[in-house]
């Protein structure tokens, strides 16, 4: 049997079961969600939080799906910040330093205080990855920041303004769109198929009856 | 952090691990997995269906979940839809997951006015959950005919083989697609993608980001959606598909989630691409799906006329988390399993082929647990090992780490180091196999005006999903409906939208005598005061 404990959503004390994610817990004492609730997985970061467990000087962040109540927890949640989103043409851009100076120049004024980073729920290493951002190396900017779920609790912490998450997503994408290698046996395959070459094979099959198709099926070889 | 009792338990699996990892189990024939089927899967639970009685599918079979959400009066029944509609759109998306975005991204670079609206944020949605990997036969030993056997056999020979030809033959240009748009497949130095088997697959098709694949697609779709200047109308649901008085679709009836209010959107074509129905936790089955798949789509579409095909086909995926609570009926990939780890019992025994079809391996757990009595017990129910510390051993350390690194947080937050320590497993309900009808130019069947595409749609994967197809399914068949909405806008003509429709329906629920007692579509499930 699970025991209890004593939480504070938005300073109003409940007494909910102690193995329950906050997401539960909140749902547990009558908390109907309709924000900051998303995936419910650790995917989305729509449930964003922030806490502080009474006496403690440190303030803590997490995902309330992802993260089980403690006693004494004064929670909030942050399900909305208000990032800086750039639009652009992925088609038109290169991948040299200038693309972030142009798009996102307010990283050029972080101060390194690295609270960004202490904030991050994925563990991400963000100011780091902003650093690279900064010297326009997106492969490895893309890379430190896979994991993350665009939650923006980084931002709301950041003295910058820096929109961190935005600022890893375009690298990702400049990663993926540009950086990366191309991928050999996909061209050829895409124009394998856009020639035809598998049209022909295709329409037999769709002939054929249902019992060559459960003998095609049952008597594939399948690769080791 | 397992209890004392768990970790004793879990020395079962461990002290056969060796042994096991050299062990190849054979693969069950077709005769053996029928008859595990119609004794263990939950869609073969005759007590847990219900037969339609009303509109296209009158006779059929459904879920009784769903069964109540079609056979229940309309959220917008006798309100006001007559006022001048507060959105006006060439295309209107419903649904912000990865077919809807995919839709949205084609309708827009069409050139077509498109507005998307959403139930939560744009991107809170299964397809940001997937974790394991898209498929295309894309490599030289393989090719889109093989790609057609391994779904038609895994669908149990019941897809619409045109669709199932459309998703096999456009697979390799969705991966180019998403791979311009910038996604990030996993990839070997020189560019060949670093492909794995899913559950029935004959060839290594499976495409990763590393297992964080669905959420690299989505953000990607998501941040191109923006920068096309798509009108996103977020935690906006829509109740109903709004009729002209010829029968074709002229809008929907939205509601503000956070203020109820009701309003009109009025389009010249209606994209339906609201995803699957996890949340009804169909027979009380725990479901991997995101807070917002509750079948919208199949409820509003129904109303308007639409036939479901395989509505009685649900996907249980086997490795649901069974333990620890916090995590209850959270997914374990697949590729878990693709990596090479076994499923083993609670004598540490292995019971299936790992790679197995998924419902015929949950079948195998289910037997396991409940009639064999070879399950784990836990104070929050039973299950089996996955044994995921054969991972590092088979593929060397750190492959846990860089493969799977979402499957390693996971429970790390829970104190459980999956490469120490196998996790427990029972099936979660996972995906709606079948869906909306519809024709591979992705409108739905009698409905001018009207498509669908993605999770909300049926007869693309027959009677059971492949992993990885269906990721695949949402972009191959969300921008066929981008495209086909916006060349079908230029030239649409409707009348004034309507809810006449709905009031015929609830006329014909009132004659047959049937009160349900709820309103759908349901939006959203209610768990306050669930412990
Ligand atoms: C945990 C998990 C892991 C998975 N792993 C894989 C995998 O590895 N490979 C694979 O191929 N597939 C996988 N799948 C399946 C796949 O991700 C989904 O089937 C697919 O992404 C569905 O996409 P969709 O766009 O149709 O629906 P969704 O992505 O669910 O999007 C539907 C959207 O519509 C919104 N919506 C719902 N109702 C309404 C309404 N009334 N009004 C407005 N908006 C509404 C929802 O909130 C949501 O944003 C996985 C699924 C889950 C849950
Ligand atoms: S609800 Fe998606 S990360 Fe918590």
């Amino acid at each position: 049997m699970s025991k209890t404990v004593n939480v504070y959503f938005f300073g109003k004390k409940y007494e909910v079961p102690d193995d329950l994610t906050i997401m539960a817990a909140m749902e547990y004492a009558g908390y109907r969600l309709v924000r900051g609730c998303g995936c419910r997985g650790g995917f989305c970061g729509a449930c964003a939080t922030v806490y502080r467990i009474k006496g403690d000087k440190g303030i803590k962040t997490c995902l309330a799906c992802q993260t089980k109540v403690e006693n004494d927890m004064y929670i909030a949640s942050l399900p909305f910040f208000p990032l800086d989103k750039q639009v652009y043409d992925i088609e038109k851009l290169g991948t040299d330093e200038k693309v972030m100076m142009r798009l996102y120049p307010e990283i050029y004024a972080c101060i390194g205080c690295n609270a960004c980073t202490k904030s991050c729920p994925q563990n991400l290493n963000v100011m780091q990855y902003i650093a690279y951002a900064q010297r326009g190396d997106y492969a490895k900017c893309a890379e430190l920041s896979f994991d993350c779920v665009m939650c923006g609790i980084c931002s709301s912490r950041c003295p910058a303004g820096i929109s961190h998450p935005q600022v890893a997503e375009l690298a990702r994408r400049l990663n993926g769109r540009y950086l990366m290698p191309e991928c050999g046996h996909l061209k050829r395959t895409v124009a394998r198929v856009q020639n035809g070459e598998y049209e022909k094979e295709l329409e037999e099959l769709l002939c054929k009856s249902e019992e060559e198709l459960t003998n095609l099926y049952n008597n594939r070889d399948i690769e080791e | 952090m397992y209890t004392e009792e768990l970790t004793i338990k879990a020395a079962a699996a461990a002290a056969k691990r060796e042994e096991n990892i050299k062990k190849s189990v054979p693969r069950m024939t077709a005769e053996e997995k029928n008859e595990l089927l119609a004794a263990y899967h939950p869609d073969h639970n005759k007590d847990q269906s219900k037969t339609v009685l009303i509109g296209k599918n009158k006779g059929d079979k459904v879920p009784s979940e769903l069964w109540t959400l079609l056979h229940s009066k309309s959220r917008i029944s006798g309100a006001d839809i007559g006022a001048e509609p507060e959105i006006s759109a060439e295309v209107l998306v419903i649904g912000g997951g990865g077919a809807g975005a995919a839709a949205a991204i084609e309708a827009a670079r069409a050139g077509a006015k498109t507005v998307l609206v959403t139930k939560l944020r744009l991107g809170d949605a299964n397809t940001m959950m997937a974790e394991g990997g898209i498929q295309a036969a894309d490599k030289d030993n393989d090719s889109p005919v093989r790609h057609f056997i391994d779904a038609y056999g895994g669908g149990h020979y019941a897809a619409k083989k045109e669709l199932l030809k459309k998703l096999v033959c456009e697979a390799p240009e969705a991966i180019m697609w998403l791979s311009k748009l910038g996604v990030e497949f996993d990839k070997t130095s020189d560019g060949e993608m670093i492909t794995t088997h899913g559950g029935g697959t004959s060839r290594k098709r499976m495409h990763a980001c590393k297992d964080y694949s669905g959420a690299e697609i989505m953000r990607t779709l998501r941040d191109e959606v923006l920068n096309l200047g798509v009108t996103v109308t977020d935690f906006t649901a829509a109740a109903e598909i709004l009729l002209d008085g010829d029968g074709k679709a002229a809008g929907a009836a939205l509601v503000n989630m956070e203020t109820g209010k009701i309003f009109t959107a009025e389009a010249k074509t209606v994209i339906i691409a609201t995803g699957g129905i996890g949340r009804l936790h169909c027979q009380g089955f725990p479901t991997s799906n995101h807070y917002g798949a509750t079948a919208d789509g199949l409820v509003m579409a129904y109303r308007a006329g639409a036939k479901l095909i395989y509505a009685d086909t649900l996907q249980y995926h086997p490795t649901g988390a069974a333990y620890p609570g916090q995590i209850y009926g959270a997914l374990v990939t697949e590729k878990v399993r693709s990596l090479g780890a076994k499923l083993v019992n609670a004598d540490g025994e292995i019971f299936v082929h790992p790679l197995e079809t998924r419902d015929t391996v949950s079948a195998a757990i289910i037997r396991e647990c409940k009639e064999r009595g070879k399950g784990v017990d836990t104070d929050l129910g039973c299950g089996v090992w996955l044994d995921t510390p054969m991972i590092d051993m088979i593929n060397g350390e750190g492959t846990t780490e860089k493969r799977i690194p979402a499957m390693l947080r996971m429970y790390e937050r829970c104190g459980i180091d999956i490469r120490k320590e196998p996790v427990l497993v029972y099936p979660t309900l996972h995906y709606q196999n079948g869906g909306i009808d519809i024709s591979p130019d992705c409108s739905v069947t009698g409905i001018e005006n009207l498509y669908a595409a993605g999770e909300v749609t049926g007869g693309i994967h027959g009677r059971n999903r492949l992993m990885g197809n269906s990721l695949l399914d949402v972009i191959v068949f969300g921008r066929t409906a981008g495209i086909s909405a916006a060349e079908k806008s230029k030239t649409a003509k409707h009348g004034k939208p309507s809810s006449d429709h709905i009031c015929r329906y609830e006329k014909e629920l009132e004659k047959a005598g049937i009160d349900t007692g709820a309103v759908s579509p349901a939006f959203l499930p209610d768990y306050t005061g669930r412990k």
